[in-house]
């Protein structure tokens, strides 16, 4: 069934294939099923921004299936654009027809809403004609739009010969529903329009069984799954959580409060300790009213819980719930989960310890199948007269040519192409400058006095301490070269200091710019204001705190982002805004700039990811699908992916060519705050607020390891420039060096494993630490590499 | 599955009173109970819904307490207003009172006069957001690894691991790990570790020492001999070390001549040891020797007992610690070289430290005798023959002076007999150096004459016999002590002919010998005692030297020490290779020149010696015998050695090629 929602809700934007060296903002949805007329309706102040949610391909069949472009509802209540209906040349009938449903139904005339629906439904196939009747039930809700479920309130297409407002197929409808949370929910930003969604998604709930007997029946599971072989035990045992919260919700929305308080007060102890933050929220939710507009309820009921079960495991529940005649929970298991099925052994308590934890269960096997392209890209490769110039530069400073072989090999590594890079290609990059040329070289020259770490060899750390910030410092970076520092602060402004001793000067005013003789050499230095020198520029212009910030690659443009909902570019020549990127309606958590320039990603509070590119002031793709705020973003080394880090426990790996969702990796217990790649694109490195930093390999779609040791958030994350070592910083005020070559040496990525999922991680993430060290009372909010390997480390001050 | 920590998930609600309160204050009097319970939950659960997205902008904001102002976004982000006012950094504004059962909160509203916030001045304001770094960081060159923070360089306490100097005064940024991780090498600090002896090892400590400064010479010498040869005692090297350096302090208080002696002896016995490295030691070991050397008095009779001879050895020990130690960054020797100098050159000192501190300058080689004794030869004759010939004041003193004269003697006529051409002349010499002029030059020709005498067959060095002393014993302990000596006395081995260098290890591959390293030099003219054996090993040397193998046998009756060591070793299969002495583990060899070529100086080799197992060069006579009769020097002295000739030819260093 469609669980998972973001399958359905990615921007499906195709890349115009001979388009200018951008990605375009959307224009056109791509779905076969319609012309495209209707559909191109972004008005610029449509909030939202226009998610064109286009139908992905359905789980079976392929077949293209009727969709619908949704432009996300002004806050105003415009009216809805009915964006392509299915009907060509009739969108304003069907707008009629929706809201007369939708005025039947706060009329309570359910019968003469209910035919209605039929007949609408039966209209509609009958005119569009693409319904992909055949689907499976499991499926086939991932047609559903989101506007047209919203008022529909059921799956338009497979549940068809089920009355709607019933239990099995309601939940169809629901599912339909998984676009709710992430874009209408959120991105169209007037809470009154959640309710819709919330009673179609209650509606699941009205299944009723004997309030009374609900904790007989969650005790019997209980006393089976215990009496249960060992080897099945673990693996039923993931059942648990699901149905306690499913459960607890039934009762609570069809307002048994008190059986609810009991079964919650009864069976809640038997959880995990790591959903233990969910259970808070759910042990507040006492009542029908609460449970709209509640988000954490949202994904429950909107997401199908996965599970990984092994045939054998599946079949004994199965058995033992159909001779029980135990039909609430088998509704439930067969409404609200999504049970992934595979053949094989159980897996064991470790193994299964290690994946769970996230809002929505594991990761389907199917989610993680896809290829990825985690190579680098090749490195452009650097004109002679550059070379030469920084030959004689070498020879200037009165060091020998013996640098020269060296760099070669640099260059003949990079003219290597990764089998696993993406096509040069595979989204336009912009052009590499000149100055980036020269920054290149200095790259290169720092390179080659770069000290090789290891576990003998461990870096030196600097570490740079904001005082005097009140609490108040909740963002920093540091530029590729090390020579500037920029601090988000609460109070909305944005800091740039420089650490080496040239000043940040501004650029003159443009009076005085006039007078300056445009043919000298050093007509780069005379437009500098030698008055505005500095060591500190402050940038106002947010009106909420700044929880992210992002130099580009060249310093010459900073990113911020803010509680404001608003991304800020600011010039680092005159130490202005110049763009205000509006889209997320909610705090902004994150920002980053692709290693390329020119692309950023923002991530934040309504739960999407946003690229840009800084010359539109649109997104031009969104990436929607997590549960949960977005905390962290990252580009991929070579700027072909982003990976998202969110509160629901999960991180996600994006296509930013086509917007799809490639990875889901689960196995953190909290939301997750720090994220970055290995530097050869291979692996991820992920914190969270539970402590642990879980490795990934991206290409396998598998966890590699786990590495214990702080005591609370992991803010930052960090491989040094070759990759051997791994930087973490955290809350705990300490910054830990882990191995990363020993981490990522032996691999299990046997075919077995890569084919099961089945991980087992070595227990020696101990082993793996290589140092420890303590600030006084200075969480760690940012680390960083510098191009020889020196860390450099910040954060504020926080007396005690 | 049932994880047995229990969740306190506690479902706390609001008093249903405060909503009567709050509805009291908008003016709602009468509200139903019912009314109230409703709301309490309502509101409740509101409450909660807040706080736990307020803890989302604290976790945000890399905070760890949640404040007013996280609150206020979490309202924003429900689209309510925020409670605007509600301002703090650190607390919560409210206060708690309690009595008669209740419990309350209030929010504490103080009245306050205008004036006096008026006419208050203004406090100061805050300071402003600042970014600081170890200073030294920011402009440090990642190439080369960082220095520890300043202490106090980074005010909330920088990584500790940096720096321990960097403790600030709250202890607590202690790094929890201890630190083999810290990436400075220079800061790096072994753990103080405490190596204990094995109880065996405590044993053979008591009975070494104990034999060393007993009474019983046959036992002394088996300790020394242990002591030089055995591998595995650098454990017990700090115990030696300070147990010579203690003895040394507490017998020259008491004038234990006997002690001292036998205490330079352990010296020169951990020297020998080839497998001690007495580096790390050294800054114990030279006082204790210097003491030796230059102390006002070292016995209780200075008139009768021969404290000269100690002097003398001990000078010699601390010219090869200068040889073995003295770099260009700890100048072992030219600091020695300073302090004998000073002593010497001060008027006031007396005679047996000028004697010690002559001598102790005299071993360190032809150019410091060159340089810093020749030109006060003149000098210390007058005084010399101040005390010789006035009037008599203290017969110690003129024993004194009269020891100074000879060793002056000993020592510069041979450099002079280098350095002046032949015809010496009695009254040149007089007036260039003094009332010592004639004695010089008489011994200068001596030396002359010795050197052309020793050019044509091996011969003692006339200065050697000179040496009535202890030394005599020791040199005659079939273990090393004399051997050095007598190549480093051999100032006057300028007539030293050859010296060859034969390095075990190239030579026979196939021998047994645990310890292969070991390269030995024999001078002909190395001591007084030994010159017996060379001669009958020169003689033997050409009949044996057609032979391979059989040149031990020829010896082994020659010398009482071989015969024995020889014996030992011939257990070993001594006929696996040609070279039956290869499988001894020492090796002696001893090559003599055609009698003609030694005249052509002593300075060079015809040519690199031939390994053992071709002993019988056709270049010289070698003649090869093996025996333990030398405990061996470490393989740096044998370059090292010959440089008491300063004119060893540098081919002599390396093994020989193969002929």
């Amino acid at each position: 069934m469609a669980a998972l929602a973001e399958e359905q809700t990615e921007v499906a934007v195709k890349l115009e294939p001979e388009g200018p060296p951008t990605l375009l903002p959307p224009q056109t949805g791509d779905s076969a099923g319609e012309g495209g007329g209707g559909t191109t309706n972004n008005g610029p102040n449509g909030g939202g921004g226009n998610v064109a949610a286009s139908s992905s391909a359905g789980g079976d069949g392929g077949t293209p299936k009727p969709s619908v472009a949704v432009s996300a509802v002004a806050p105003a209540g415009a009216a809805p654009v009915p964006a392509a209906a299915p009907e060509a040349g009739a969108p304003h009938d069907r707008q009629t027809l929706l809201a007369v449903l939708q005025f039947l139904r706060q009329s309570n005339l359910r019968e003469a809403e209910e035919a209605l629906r039929r007949e609408a439904r039966l209209l509609e196939e009958a005119v569009a004609g693409s319904g992909a009747p055949g689907e499976a039930d499991g499926a086939g809700a991932e047609t559903a739009s989101a506007l047209l479920s919203r008022v529909t309130a059921s799956a338009p297409g497979p549940a068809a010969p089920d009355p709607p407002v019933s239990g099995a197929s309601g939940s169809a409808a629901v599912s339909g529903l998984a676009t709710g949370p992430a874009a209408p929910g959120k991105v169209g930003s007037v809470a009154v329009e959640d309710q819709p969604d919330v009673s179609a998604v209650l509606s699941a709930y009205n299944q009723q069984g004997d309030p009374t007997m609900y904790e007989e029946y969650y005790s019997g599971l209980k006393h089976f799954i215990e009496c249960s072989l060992d080897c099945h035990r673990a693996e039923l045992s993931q059942l648990f959580y699901p149905l306690f919260v499913h459960m607890y919700l039934e009762l609570v929305y069809n307002q048994h409060e008190n059986e609810a308080k009991s079964f919650f007060e009864k069976f809640h102890g038997d959880q995990e300790c790591y959903y233990q933050d969910d259970l808070r929220v759910l042990s507040s939710l006492t009542k029908k009213e609460h449970m709209k507009g509640n988000e954490t309820m949202l994904d429950f009921r909107t997401s199908k819980f996965v599970l990984r079960i092994s045939r054998d495991s599946y079949q004994l529940l199965k058995r033992h719930l159909q001779e029980k005649q135990n039909n609430q929970i088998w509704n439930i298991v067969q409404e609200h989960l999504y049970i992934d099925i595979f053949d094989g052994m159980p897996r064991s308590k470790q193994q299964i310890d290690a994946m769970v934890g996230s809002l929505a269960g594991e990761a389907k096997r199917e989610a993680n199948k896809s290829k990825v392209f985690f190579g680098l890209l090749k490195e452009p490769e650097i004109e002679v007269p550059l070379d030469d110039e920084d030959e004689e530069g070498e020879n200037e400073e009165g060091k020998p040519k013996k640098k020269k072989p060296k760099k070669d090999s640099i260059g003949s590594k990079s003219k290597k192409q990764d089998p696993n890079a993406p096509p040069q290609n595979r989204i336009p990059l912009p052009e590499l400058k000149d100055s980036d040329k020269l920054d290149k070289i200095m790259n290169m020259k720092e390179t080659t006095k770069r000290v090789r770490l290891g576990p003998d060899c461990l870096p030196s750390i600097c570490f740079y301490t904001f005082l005097n910030a009140y609490q108040g410092l909740t963002a920093v970076d540091v530029t590729d070269d090390s020579s500037l520092i920029a601090g988000g602060f609460a109070d909305s402004t944005v800091r740039v200091w420089s650490v080496t001793p040239k000043k940040l000067r501004s650029v003159k005013q443009a009076a005085d710019l006039s007078l300056i003789d445009k043919e000298s050499d050093d007509v780069l230095e005379r437009i500098m204001d030698e008055k505005t020198a500095s060591e500190l520029k402050i940038l106002y212009g947010h009106s909420g705190p700044v929880y992210g910030a992002s130099f580009s690659p060249d310093r010459n443009y900073l990113l911020s982002s803010s509680e404001d909902g608003t991304v800020r570019l600011w010039s680092l020549q005159t130490f202005t805004c110049l763009v205000g990127y509006k889209g997320h309606n909610y705090p902004v958590w994150d920002t980053q700039f692709s290693p390329y320039g020119y692309y950023f990603v923002s991530g934040g509070h309504d739960r999407v990811a946003r690229l840009w590119a800084t010359d539109h002031y649109q997104p031009l793709r969104i990436f929607a699908g997590h549960l949960a705020d977005v905390n962290c973003t990252r580009f991929h080394p070579n700027s072909n992916y982003v990976a998202t880090g969110s509160a629901d426990r999960t991180v996600r790996l994006w296509d930013v060519l086509n917007g799809n969702c490639v990875r889901i990796f689960t196995g953190h217990k909290g939301p997750i705050h720090s994220l970055t790649f290995s530097p050869n694109g291979r692996f991820l490195a992920t914190g969270a607020t539970d402590g642990r930093v879980l490795l990934w390999d991206i290409g396998h779609g598998l966890m590699v390891g786990e590495l214990k040791g702080h005591s609370d958030t992991v803010c930052s994350l960090r491989f040094s420039r070759d990759g051997e070592i791994l930087a973490s910083g955290s809350m705990d005020n300490t910054v830990r060096l882990w191995d990363a070559i020993k981490a990522f040496e032996d691999l299990e990525t046997d075919d077995f494993t890569t084919a099961t999922g089945h991980i087992n991680l070595p227990e020696n993430s101990q082993e793996l630490l290589l140092g420890t060290y303590m600030t006084k009372s200075t969480p760690v909010v940012h680390l960083h590499f510098t191009r020889r390997n020196l860390v450099l480390a910040a954060g504020a001050y926080s007396p005690q | 599955m049932a994880e047995e920590k229990k969740l306190k998930l506690s479902n706390t609600v609001l008093p249903s009173e405060s909503m009567k309160v709050v509805a009291e204050s908008m003016g709602i009097a009468q509200i139903q109970e019912e009314t109230c319970q409703l709301l309490t939950d309502e509101v409740s659960y509101r409450i909660k819904e807040i706080a736990q997205d307020a803890l989302k902008f604290m976790h945000m904001g890399k905070r760890q307490k949640l404040t007013t102002s996280d609150i206020d976004y979490a309202l924003k982000l429900k689209n309510v207003e925020p409670l605007y006012g509600f301002h703090a950094q650190e607390f919560i504004p409210f206060r708690f009172a309690s009595g008669g059962g209740r419990e309350l909160y209030f929010y504490e509203e103080k009245e306050v006069d205008l004036s006096d916030i008026i006419n208050t001045p203004l406090p100061r304001v805050p300071l402003d957001v600042c970014l600081k770094a170890p200073k030294e960081q920011q402009k440090a060159e990642a190439t080369e690894p960082l220095k520890s923070a300043k202490p106090g360089q980074e005010e909330d306490g920088p990584l500790k691991g940096k720096g321990q100097g960097a403790t600030p005064a709250d202890g607590k940024g202690k790094e929890k790990k201890a630190p083999p991780l810290l990436e400075g090498a220079p800061l790096r600090l072994k753990p103080r570790s405490i190596h204990e002896l094995s109880v065996e090892q405590q044993l053979y400590y008591k009975e070494i020492t104990e034999a060393c400064v007993g009474s019983c010479e046959a036992k002394r010498a088996e300790a020394l001999q242990s002591i030089a040869t055995d591998p595995g005692l650098y454990q017990m090297l700090p115990r030696f070390s300070t147990f010579i350096s203690e003895g040394v302090r507490v017998n020259v208080v008491q004038n234990n001549l006997a002690l001292l002696i036998y205490l330079m002896r352990m010296v020169k016995a951990l020297m020998d040891n080839p497998t001690l490295y007495l580096e790390k030691y050294v800054h114990e070991l030279i006082p204790a020797v210097m003491t030796c050397i230059v102390s006002r008095q070292l016995c209780l009779r200075p008139d009768v007992d021969n404290h000269w001879a100690l002097r003398d050895f001990a000078a010699r020990l601390v010219a090869q610690i200068c040889k073995h130690f003295s770099t260009t960054t700890n100048n072992i020797q030219s600091r020695i070289t300073k302090t004998f100098t000073k002593s010497w050159v001060d008027e006031k000192t007396p005679w047996t430290t000028r004697y010690g501190s002559i001598a102790g300058l005299a071993e360190l080689g032809h150019d410091v005798i060159k340089t810093l004794i020749l030109p006060r030869l003149q000098q210390e004759g007058e005084r010399i023959r101040g005390v010789l010939d006035g009037p008599v004041l203290s017969n110690i003193d003129r024993i004194g002076a009269d020891h100074v004269q000879s060793l002056l003697l000993k020592h510069c006529a041979p450099v002079l007999a280098k350095l002046r051409p032949p015809p010496d002349n009695q009254d040149a010499y007089r007036a260039e150096f003094g009332s010592l002029g004639p004695l010089l030059c008489s011994h200068v020709v001596k030396a002359r004459a010795q050197a052309a005498l020793q050019a044509q067959q091996v011969n003692r060095t006339t200065l050697t016999i000179t040496q009535p002393r202890p030394t005599l014993t020791l040199s005659q302990a079939p273990q090393p002590g004399p051997r050095t000596p007598g190549l480093l006395k051999v100032p006057g081995s300028i007539a030293l002919p050859v010296q060859t260098l034969v390095s075990a290890r190239a030579a026979a591959p196939p021998q047994p010998s645990p310890p292969p390293t070991k390269f030995i030099v024999m001078s002909s003219s190395s001591s007084a005692s030994s010159t017996q054996q060379v001669l009958s090993l020169s003689t033997s040397a050409p009949g044996s030297g057609s032979t391979t193998t059989s040149p031990v046998t020829t010896t082994v009756p020659s010398v009482q020490p071989i015969v024995k060591l020889v014996s030992t070793a011939t257990s070993a299969p001594p006929s696996t290779a040609p070279s039956g002495p290869g499988s001894v583990q020492k090796y002696i060899v001893v090559s003599l020149p055609p009698t003609g070529e030694g005249k052509g100086g002593p300075t060079s080799h015809p040519s690199p010696a031939p390994p053992p197992t071709s002993a019988p060069s056709p270049l010289g006579v070698s003649a090869l015998c093996g025996g333990k009769l030398e405990a061996g020097e470490s393989p740096p002295p044998a370059p090292g050695t010959p440089k008491a000739n300063g004119s060893q030819p540098p081919g002599c260093g390396s093994p020989p090629p193969a002929p």
